[in-house]
C-alpha cells in the first residue's frame, strides 16, 4: 500500500467524505498502481490515519442511520434500490434505517462510474456484499468485547447485534464508534442465495415516493444562487461553423445578459454553435429565434439518408473487416444446395430521453462545479479538468437524478458546453437543450445494415452463417481515430452457444464514414445486430421447415440456454398456439443477460395487424429486485417497438429531419400490448438488466408477423398498420 | 414584462413576466416549483400538465397572461405526503423509472378520474394518450388508474 506523509486532520476527514456525525466508515481505497480498483477494502478511521481520502460507500452513525454512497446514477433502472437491498442483506438491518446519496465523480475513488452496458449490479454486486459483510462483522465484534463474550454466540439482526444466550442487545449506533477502531476482517462469509431476506424480493423502490409528488431533483430542477439560463443555437449541419453572427436584436429581448459563440466537443469534433444567456429559459428561447447566425459548411459532407443507406448497401457487398471467424465460411456456402442471405436495414435513432440534456456549471477562476443529470461523472471530471486544465480535484461533478439516460447522458458535451460559457460570463448557467436540439443534433443511434448469408445441411442445421455489416463505427469518430480495425461489437446479441454449434461461420463489417455524430443507444449494436441475426435465423428456420423455436433449441445445446427456452415455450403457450395466431420468437445475449421474447400478433376485424401479448424470458443470473427486473424489461419492449414502428431520424440537405414528438413519434398508450416477463431463477454470475430486454423484441414481432402473414419485413421502421 | 398573480396550490405568487411567456416557464423558473416538466414545448407529451380549476391544460403551451385568476394545481399541490390515492397507487404499483413524465401522468390520472370514477380501457386510453413515457411504464399507468379508482371509492365509502 502507498504510504502517504500528509496528516488531515478529523474535521477534514469527515469534509472529504462528505457525511459529518458518521462513526463507522467503510469503502474501497483504489491504491495509484498495482492492485485493480476497488480491491482494498479500508475503515474510515484507518484511511483518516494513513491521510487516504477514503470513497465512504457505507457510512454508519451514532443514531444506528446507515448511509450509501452511490457511485453510478439513478436514470430510473432502479440502482437507488438495489444497491441498498444488497447492502441490507449483509449488514443485516432495515431498508429504512437506509438512506442514499449520490456520490461525487471521482474515478480514482470509484473506478469506472459510467452508468453503462448494464453494469452498475454486474460489476458491483460482489464488492457490495463484502463490504456490508464485512461492517456486520466489524459491529459484532465490537459487541463481543464489549460483553466479553465469543463473537459465535452472536448474531446481528435489524440494525442490532444479539447475544444468544442472554438475549443482550446493542445498536449498530452504539457500537459505530467502537468497531471503527478495529481492524478491518479479511475474508467474511457470504450467505448463501437460499439464506437471503431482502435480495430476490420484490420490494418498493425508495425513490418512488419523490417521483410522485414532484420532489425528485432531476437536473433541469437545480437551481443555484445567480444562476442564468443558457439555449445554443448549433449548426444544424453536423461539423458547421460559424461565419458570423448577430446578436442585436437578441439583446433587446428582456432578461437576456449574453450572446457569445461556444463550442462542442463531441469524439474531439468541434461543433460550433452561438449561445443565449438569459435570466430565465423562457428568455433565452426567445432570444435565440430572433439571433441571426450565419454558417459556414464549406468543405463538409451534405447527409441524406438516401446517400448513407446507398453507401451501406454498396459497402456490404464489398470488402469487410473480419472480426471474427471459424471453418471456412465462402467454401462451406459456395459449394452448398440450400442457402439463402438477406438484407436488413436499421435507421438511425434519437435516444430523446423525456429530461431533454441540460446541465449546470460554475467556473471559478481555480474550479470548476457541476450539476446534472449525468451517467457518467468521473469520464465528466476527466474531460472538463482537460479543457478547463485545472487539476482534477479542482473539478467537483455532482450527479442529479436522470430523466432517462440510454446511453446519451453518459457523454461530455452538453457539461462541456456549460462550463465553456460559465467561463466565459463568470456565473453559474444552466445550458438547456430544447426539445428540438435534443432530437436532431445527435449522437445518433447509428444507421445500419446487415447482409446475412447461411447455408443449412441436408437434416436441417445450419451449415455455415456469415454476417457482413455497414454502419458507423462509434469508436472511430475522433479526427485521429484508427480507421482500419473491426467494430469489436460485430457479434453483440449473438448467443455464445452457437459459436460451438455452427461449423463455418463469419462475422465482419465495413465502416460508415459519415460526420454525423452518433454513440450507444440502450442495448447498443445488439439493438441492431439483434434484429439482422434473430430475423436471419428464423428465415433459416423456415428454409429447413423447422419450427422456429425447436430450430433455435436444436442448435443451443447448453442448459442455460435449453432451460430459458423450455420456459419461454411454457409460457407462451408456444405449442397450443391457434390457427389465426402469429407466433415468433428471439433470444439474444446482451451484457451477458440471455432474454428470449416471444410476441403474438393477430388480425383486427379491419385485417390490419395488431400486437396481442409479449411474453419475455429474462436470465440475468443472481439478481437483487425481481420487480426492477420486470419493470426493464417491459419499459425495454416499449422502447424497442417505437424503434421498430414508430420513429426514425432521417437525413437530408446534411440536417436532421425530425425534431419533436410529433415528427419522431414515440409509442403511447395505446400502442403497447399486454407484456409478461418472467425471471429465471439460478446461480450464474449475474448479468445485466436495464438493456438486454431490448434486442429480442423487434426480431420477435416481425418473426410473429411472418408467422401470421407469410410477410418478412426486413427494413425498419415499419409501420403496423401497413403490413 | 408585466406583473402578473398566480394562484398555485391556494397560494398567490406575484412574478414580473413576459405575458407570452408560457405558465411552464412561470411556474419553474419564476415561481421555481420544479415538479412540473419541460418536455417538449409543444403540447405533444403531457410532461407539462397542470390543471386550471380542475382541468388538465398543457402549461407549455398557455401564455402566462390568459391563467387570470384561475387556481392552478400543480402535482406539489396533489399532496406533499403523497396521500392522494393517484400518488397511492403509483406508488403501490411501482410505476416511475425515470420519474420525470409522472407529474404530468398523474396529474392526467386525477382529472380522469374526478370526471369518470370508474374509468373503462378505453376512457384510460383517450386521457393518457396525449402522454409520453420513453421508460416505457404504461401497463403499469393502466394498472395504477385502476388501483386508485378502487382506493377512491373505498375512501369515498368509509366517509
Amino acid at each position: 500500500m502507498e504510504t502517504i506523509t500528509k496528516n488531515i486532520s478529523r474535521r477534514n476527514f469527515i469534509r472529504y467524505s462528505g457525511l459529518s456525525g458518521a462513526a463507522l466508515t467503510l469503502g474501497f481505497y483504489l491504491p495509484a498502481s498495482g492492485k485493480n480498483p476497488g480491491e482494498e477494502l479500508m475503515s474510515g478511521s484507518s484511511a483518516e490515519a494513513q491521510g487516504i481520502d477514503l470513497n465512504a460507500w457505507i457510512s454508519i452513525d451514532t443514531s444506528g442511520k446507515v448511509t450509501i454512497t452511490n457511485h453510478r446514477a439513478e436514470m430510473g433502472q432502479g440502482s437507488f434500490q438495489s444497491v441498498p437491498q444488497i447492502i441490507a442483506e449483509e449488514l443485516e438491518v432495515n431498508l429504512d434505517q437506509v438512506s442514499i446519496v449520490f456520490a461525487q465523480g471521482n474515478g480514482k475513488k470509484y473506478g469506472s462510474q459510467i452508468t453503462g452496458g448494464s453494469s452498475t449490479i454486474r460489476g458491483n454486486y460482489k464488492k457490495l456484499l463484502k463490504l456490508s459483510a464485512t461492517a456486520r462483522e466489524m459491529l459484532m465484534e465490537a459487541a463481543a468485547t464489549q460483553w466479553g463474550v465469543p463473537r459465535a454466540e452472536c448474531y446481528a439482526e435489524n440494525g442490532l447485534v444479539i447475544h444468544k444466550g442472554s438475549g443482550r442487545k446493542l445498536g449498530y449506533g452504539d457500537l459505530a464508534l467502537a468497531a471503527s477502531k478495529l481492524e478491518v476482517p479479511k475474508d467474511v462469509r457470504l450467505k448463501s442465495p437460499g439464506e437471503y431476506k431482502v435480495i430476490r424480493k420484490p420490494m418498493a423502490r425508495q425513490d418512488t415516493p419523490l417521483k410522485t409528488n414532484g420532489a425528485a431533483i432531476f437536473g433541469l430542477d437545480k437551481k443555484l444562487p445567480g444562476m442564468l439560463y443558457a439555449v445554443i443555437e448549433r449548426s444544424p449541419r453536423f461539423l458547421g461553423k460559424v461565419k458570423s453572427y448577430d446578436g442585436a436584436e437578441t439583446m433587446k429581448v428582456p432578461g437576456v445578459k449574453h450572446v457569445i459563440k461556444v463550442n462542442r466537443d463531441v469524439f474531439g469534433n468541434m461543433f460550433e454553435g452561438v449561445a443565449v444567456v438569459a435570466t430565465n429559459t423562457w428568455a433565452a428561447m426567445q432570444g435565440r429565434k430572433v439571433l441571426k447566425v450565419e454558417w459556414d459548411d464549406a468543405g463538409f459532407s451534405y447527409n441524406s439518408t438516401e446517400q448513407l443507406y446507398t453507401k451501406m448497401k454498396e459497402q456490404v457487398k464489398g470488402d469487410i473487416i473480419s472480426f471474427k471467424t471459424k471453418g471456412n465460411f465462402n467454401t462451406a456456402f459456395t459449394k452448398a444446395e440450400k442457402k439463402l442471405e438477406a438484407l436488413y436495414e436499421t435507421p438511425y435513432e434519437s435516444h430523446s430521453c423525456m429530461e431533454p440534456l441540460n446541465c449546470i456549471a460554475n467556473v471559478t477562476t481555480d474550479a470548476c462545479e457541476v450539476w446534472g443529470p449525468i451517467q457518467g461523472p468521473d469520464w465528466i471530471q476527466q474531460s472538463l479538468s482537460n479543457h478547463l486544465k485545472l487539476p482534477m480535484e479542482k473539478v467537483a461533478v455532482n450527479m442529479t437524478f436522470l430523466g432517462g439516460g440510454f446511453g446519451r447522458k453518459a457523454f461530455t458535451d452538453y457539461p462541456y458546453e456549460a462550463a465553456m460559457i460559465s467561463r466565459e460570463i463568470k456565473a453559474p448557467v444552466q445550458v438547456v437543450w430544447t426539445r428540438e436540439d435534443d432530437t436532431s443534433m445527435g449522437p445518433f443511434r447509428p444507421g445500419m445494415v446487415y447482409q446475412c448469408k447461411g447455408s443449412l445441411s441436408k437434416d436441417g442445421r445450419i451449415a455455415a452463417f456469415e454476417s457482413r455489416a455497414a454502419g458507423q463505427n462509434m469508436n472511430q469518430q475522433n479526427p485521429n481515430a484508427d480507421k482500419s480495425g473491426y467494430n469489436g461489437s460485430d457479434t453483440e446479441g449473438f448467443l455464445e452457444p452457437y459459436f460451438e454449434s455452427i461449423p463455418h461461420y463469419s462475422f465482419g463489417d465495413a465502416p460508415l464514414d459519415s460526420t454525423v455524430p452518433v454513440m450507444w443507444w440502450r442495448s447498443v449494436y445488439a439493438s441492431t445486430n439483434g434484429f439482422a441475426f434473430e430475423s436471419f435465423l428464423d428465415e433459416m428456420a423456415s428454409e429447413a421447415g423447422k419450427d422456429p423455436l425447436d430450430f433455435r433449441r436444436s442448435h443451443l445445446g447448453n442448459p442455460r440456454y435449453q432451460e430459458l427456452i423450455n420456459k419461454l415455450e411454457e409460457v407462451s403457450g408456444w405449442k397450443k398456439r391457434g390457427k389465426n395466431e402469429g407466433y415468433g420468437v428471439a433470444i439474444t445475449e446482451c451484457f451477458t443477460s440471455i432474454v428470449g421474447e416471444v410476441v403474438k400478433v393477430s388480425k383486427k376485424p379491419d385485417g390490419k395487424v395488431k400486437i396481442d401479448k409479449v411474453w419475455a424470458v429474462m436470465d440475468c443470473g443472481w439478481y437483487v429486485n425481481p420487480d426492477i427486473i420486470r419493470a426493464q424489461v417491459e419499459g425495454s419492449i416499449v422502447m424497442a417497438l417505437g424503434a421498430a414502428t414508430k420513429h426514425a431520424i432521417h437525413f437530408a440537405d446534411g440536417k436532421a429531419v425530425e425534431k419533436n414528438f410529433n415528427s419522431y413519434q414515440m409509442p403511447r398508450m395505446t400502442d403497447i400490448p399486454e407484456i409478461d416477463v418472467h425471471v429465471m431463477d439460478n446461480e450464474e454470475k449475474a448479468g445485466g438488466v436495464g438493456e438486454p430486454g431490448l434486442p429480442p423484441f423487434t426480431p420477435a414481432l416481425t418473426n410473429a408477423i411472418f408467422d401470421l402473414t407469410g410477410k418478412r419485413i426486413r427494413v425498419l421502421p415499419f409501420v403496423l398498420e401497413e403490413v | 414584462m408585466a406583473s402578473i398573480t398566480l394562484k398555485i396550490n391556494n397560494k398567490n405568487y406575484t412574478v414580473d413576466a413576459d405575458p407570452k411567456m408560457p405558465l411552464l416557464w412561470a411556474i419553474r423558473d419564476l415561481v421555481g416549483l420544479t415538479g412540473t416538466k419541460y418536455g417538449c414545448g409543444i403540447s405533444q407529451c403531457g410532461a407539462c400538465t397542470v390543471h386550471l380549476d380542475g382541468t388538465p391544460v398543457r402549461s407549455c403551451s398557455l401564455p402566462v397572461s390568459t391563467v387570470g385568476n384561475k387556481s392552478i394545481t400543480t402535482i406539489e399541490g396533489l399532496s406533499a405526503d403523497n396521500s392522494h390515492p393517484v400518488q397511492q397507487a403509483w406508488i403501490q404499483e411501482q410505476v416511475p423509472q425515470c420519474g420525470y413524465c409522472q407529474s404530468g401522468q398523474i396529474m392526467a390520472a386525477t382529472a380522469l378520474l374526478k370526471k369518470m370514477p370508474n374509468p373503462t380501457d378505453k376512457d384510460i386510453d383517450a386521457a393518457m394518450q396525449g402522454h409520453i413515457c420513453r421508460c416505457g411504464t404504461y401497463p403499469r399507468i393502466r394498472k395504477a388508474i385502476k388501483t386508485a379508482s378502487v382506493l377512491m371509492s373505498q375512501k369515498a365509502s368509509i366517509k
